[in-house]
């Protein structure tokens, strides 16, 4: 009886180790596979140049990142604002039923697919301008990244102690300095960790851009034109059935992996360093 | 209130006329009034929430501050009533600073740049290098900090971090100083030279002090009140509060019967 | 001039008045912003709606959630198929995934010894961080091709008397799209199951083992039962990021708007038809019972997260009292 609990206890341990082992393989392999498959083919030509018709040598994803780029600003200069805004608002005035309905929704939005919002971009931008867009891609993302960063910059400000603002507005010093310089400034690390992230979650979306910023074989920096990003061509190649294009994309993702890895230590490292930062 | 207001041996800087504040439906100063002498330094006492930080916020109206938070009567600075519409309470604050029971220097700015927060954080030039100093001396800190102006404040003691905190009020070079227990998240030692700088500081500050603890109460100020459950109960010179209380209940307090 | 500003009105100075505006400034700013994502939800409803009703009244809400076709070409548009190939293909998913990222939260949480947490915490971060198209290629290249070749002969030789795992082995199909969805949908479920786990009062479990139970019995009889409602809500939250889920699946499910019973058989979802024909949707109507695919899949995750918040709210307000 005793031998039979003990077995039991042994076997249950031995398969919840099981499951560690089961969850980091495919982690272990998607990683291994796209540094091997993807570093050759990872030479300053493929980063700089843009892509080559089938069967011509060489060929890259420079427009790409690029245009990832440009659409990853364009949309920070829309989200920030308002993702930041919001999360400043929930945490100084949020208590009351409008903050209360705002963080609600806020947190509704943030669980919408990210298709579902490119078809929101789709209807409020590609329709209007009549053709595919930067633009229109970058209201995509900003869309994915606005919940997100409201609900972020209010737990970062909510961890600012009240005794900075009081010392700040018993200084003489306006509500709206105190709390953009004191408040804001203090739960910046935090704020900006929050904005990192956001970037790269917007780096890496693909579904989206399909029919908001489409696609691009050319180079491109005007918003108003119809662009090329990493994910799509990396989407592209992967699913063409040329050989050639296949390497192309697993050394595509292997810069995008890179690009969304490089995000995320710096979102950690900005929080480190902060006050407020490090709780998360 | 039962106690008129002593008549004191200076000028009056902070005249208080029957003032009353209310958090939501908590009455929590009652009918307070008190003459608060210039270059001088009135200590504020009594047992644990009985109205003085109340009392004290009421006076650099931080105190509306809260949403629920409301307060009548008359505060007269320098004749001039703080609570009518007329006084803009960011103006006021610059006129009454306040130094808050624990240190809180802003984590993000240097220490010079705390002494001078003022000013900075209000975008205006004027903090020069000369008023870092002038502060930084003023509140004995300046040979402790003077290599390292740069440095965050959080790499000061407690005792450091306050004075800090009381440089920062003096560079906006206010008329009055409001201290909520200042000395509460100090050591002995830290006390005792927050004590001396009171007691130079009072040459030139009018200075409100909320206090526990009775002896510095009496080795610092000139005037003490004793506020019991929001009222003030007894207000006088100080060595009369301690060794001549008109008052039972003020007796029972400095005689530590209760509080 | 100077005379003329002197007779102006205005006593105030004008730093009082700057600093005014400024304050109101400010909160107007903050109130905008917050404003802006109530604006956002509602074009979120207001488009899809306004996009989708010419689909739901030119074929009829029933007959367009329960058609079996799909043709934009003959203008047959059943959306069936692609509900179905969602729900199968996250149940797929969920089944894989929740034994094990519970077994992992369990060893993590009450087995293994504490200084593996940062290290496979910061693996199954980096899990949630990878974006989805390079899941596609992964899976494409290289899950795809083991599930050919190894998977679905394995199953077809064990459980092959099920019509679950039947038919040709292409490899392309619901197996592959679930059991990407489940490397997919893993962090979710793992990060909710070990702060659900965390929340639960070390006295219940002293408890357990006090009466002279084994780890795995306190586990038993402790853990699991208390855990049991915040574990459910991991589920659905994870089965929310499943159902909406586009590129990974696009590119392994096979893309074909059928119906079938094998998990070997290539089928579509509800993302997917929308990622592949949106862009070139032509007739009104295609486009229409495209944003009304949209707006069933947006349905059906705004159930299931707000039930899975539910009950999260719920595991950690009843530990909150029993505590
Ligand atoms: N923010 C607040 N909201 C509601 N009531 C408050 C608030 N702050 C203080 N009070 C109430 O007002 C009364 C006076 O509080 P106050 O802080 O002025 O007391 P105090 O004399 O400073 O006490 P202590 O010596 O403990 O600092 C108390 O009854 C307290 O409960
Ligand atoms: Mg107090």
């Amino acid at each position: 009886m005793r031998l039979r609990r003990r077995l039991a206890d042994l076997a249950m341990t031995g398969l919840c180790a099981l499951a560690v082992g089961v969850a980091l393989v495919p982690l272990a392999s998607l990683l291994w596979l796209v540094v091997s498959r993807g570093l050759p083919g990872l030479t300053p030509a493929f980063l700089l140049g843009r892509p080559a018709p089938v069967g011509d040598p060489g060929g890259g994803v420079g427009n790409g990142i690029v245009g990832t780029f440009l659409m990853v600003g364009l949309a920070s200069l829309l989200a920030v604002p308002i993702g930041v805004g919001a999360g400043i608002f929930l945490a100084e005035e949020g208590d009351g039923p409008l903050g209360r309905a705002i963080r609600f929704v806020a947190e509704v939005l943030a669980c919408v697919p990210s298709i579902v919002l490119g078809i929101v971009a789709y209807a409020v931008v590609v329709i209007p301008m009549g053709h595919f867009s930067a633009i229109a891609g970058a209201v995509a993302m900003a869309l994915l990244m606005v919940p997100p960063l409201a609900r972020a910059t209010e737990e970062f400000v909510r961890l600012v102690p009240g005794t900075l603002r009081e010392a700040s507005l018993a200084l003489g010093v306006p509500a709206w300095r105190t709390s953009l310089r004191v408040v804001v400034r203090t739960a910046l690390g935090g704020i900006t960790t929050a904005m990192l992230l956001a970037v790269a979650r917007a780096a890496g979306e693909t579904a989206p851009l399909l029919f908001t910023s489409l696609n691009n074989q050319y180079w491109n920096l005007r918003p108003d034109l119809p662009t090329a990003s990493l994910t799509v061509q990396i989407f592209n190649f992967a699913i063409s059935p040329y050989e050639s294009w296949h390497a192309q994309a697993w050394s595509g993702a292997l810069a995008l992996l890179l690009l969304v890895g490089v995000l995320n230590l710096l979102a950690r490292f900005a929080a480190r360093d902060r006050l407020g930062g490090g709780s998360r | 209130m039962s106690a008129a207001p002593q008549a004191s041996p200076t000028a009056t800087k902070i005249s208080v006329e029957r003032l009353d504040a209310w958090y939501g439906a908590t009455h929590a100063v009652r009918g307070v009034s008190l003459e608060i002498p210039d270059r001088a330094v009135t200590a504020l006492i009594g047992p644990s929430g009985c109205g003085k930080s109340t009392f004290l916020r009421c006076l650099n109206r931080m105190h509306e501050l809260l949403p629920s938070a409301r307060a009548e009567g008359r505060v007269l600075l320098d004749g001039e009533d703080l609570l009518s519409g007329e006084v803009d309470p960011v103006d006021l604050r610059r006129r009454v600073g306040m130094v808050f029971q624990r240190p809180n220097p802003f984590p993000t700015l240097s220490i010079r740049d705390n002494v001078i927060a003022g000013f900075k954080l209000n975008g205006m030039r004027g903090g020069r290098a000369e008023t870092v100093e002038r502060c930084l001396r003023q509140a004995a800190l300046w040979d402790e900090v003077k290599d390292r102006l740069g440095a965050s404040p959080l790499s000061l003691s407690g005792g450091q971090q306050q004075r800090l905190c009381i440089a920062r009020a003096l560079a906006v070079e206010p008329e009055v100083l409001l201290m909520d227990e200042p000395a509460s998240a100090l050591d002995p030692i830290a006390t005792a030279r927050l004590e001396e700088l009171i007691h130079e500081l009072k040459e030139r500050y009018t200075i409100v002090l909320v206090t526990h603890n009775l002896q510095q109460a009496a080795r610092t100020s000139d005037q003490t009140a004793f506020f019991y459950m929001g009222e003030l109960a007894e207000a006088g010179r100080t060595e009369q509060i301690f060794t001549n209380p008109r008052e039972r209940r003020t007796e029972d307090y400095v005689t530590g019967k209760f509080g | 001039m100077a005379a003329s500003l002197a007779r102006l009105p205005t006593a105030a100075p004008s730093p009082r008045r700057s600093r005014r505006a400024g304050d109101r400034l400010w909160s107007v700013g903050l109130v905008a912003a917050g404003g802006a994502i109530l604006l956002v939800a509602g074009l979120v409803i207001l488009v899809l709606g306004r996009a989708a009703a010419p689909a739901f009244h030119a074929l009829g809400v029933g007959r367009f959630l329960a058609g079996q076709d799909w043709d934009p070409v003959s203008g047959a548009f059943g959306a069936l198929p692609f509900i179905y190939g969602t729900l199968v293909t996250s149940a797929v998913a969920i089944l894989v995934a929740l034994p094990v990222a519970v077994g992992l939260s369990l060893f993590l949480a009450e087995m293994g010894p504490p200084r593996l947490r940062p290290p496979v915490a910061f693996a199954i971060e980096t899990l949630a961080s990878i974006p989805s198209v390079i899941y596609g290629l992964w899976g494409l290249f290289v899950l795809v091709p083991w599930v050919r070749t190894t998977v679905e002969p394995l199953l077809g030789r064990l459980l092959g008397w099920l019509p679950l795992f039947t038919g040709p082995r292409i490899g392309l199909g619901y197996l592959s799209a679930g059991l990407i969805l489940a490397v997919m949908i893993l962090p979710t479920i793992a990060a909710v199951t070990q702060e659900v786990l965390r929340s639960i009062p070390p006295a219940l479990k002293e408890g357990a083992l006090a009466l002279g139970a084994t780890r795995w019995e306190m586990i038993r009889i402790a853990v699991l039962p208390t855990a049991r409602a915040g574990i459910l809500g991991a589920t659905l939250l994870g089965l929310g990021r499943a159902l909406g889920e586009t590129m990974a699946v696009t590119m392994v499910i096979g893309n074909a708007p059928e119906i079938h019973a094998s998990l070997f058989a290539a089928g579509y979802s509800l993302p997917a038809v929308i990622a592949n024909e949106f862009a070139e949707a032509t007739s009104p109507l295609h486009l229409s019972a495209l944003a009304a695919l949209a707006l069933v899949l947006l349905g059906v995750t705004l159930v299931l997260n707000s039930a899975a918040r539910v009950l999260v709210l719920l595991t950690s307000r009843r530990l909150g009292e029993a505590s």
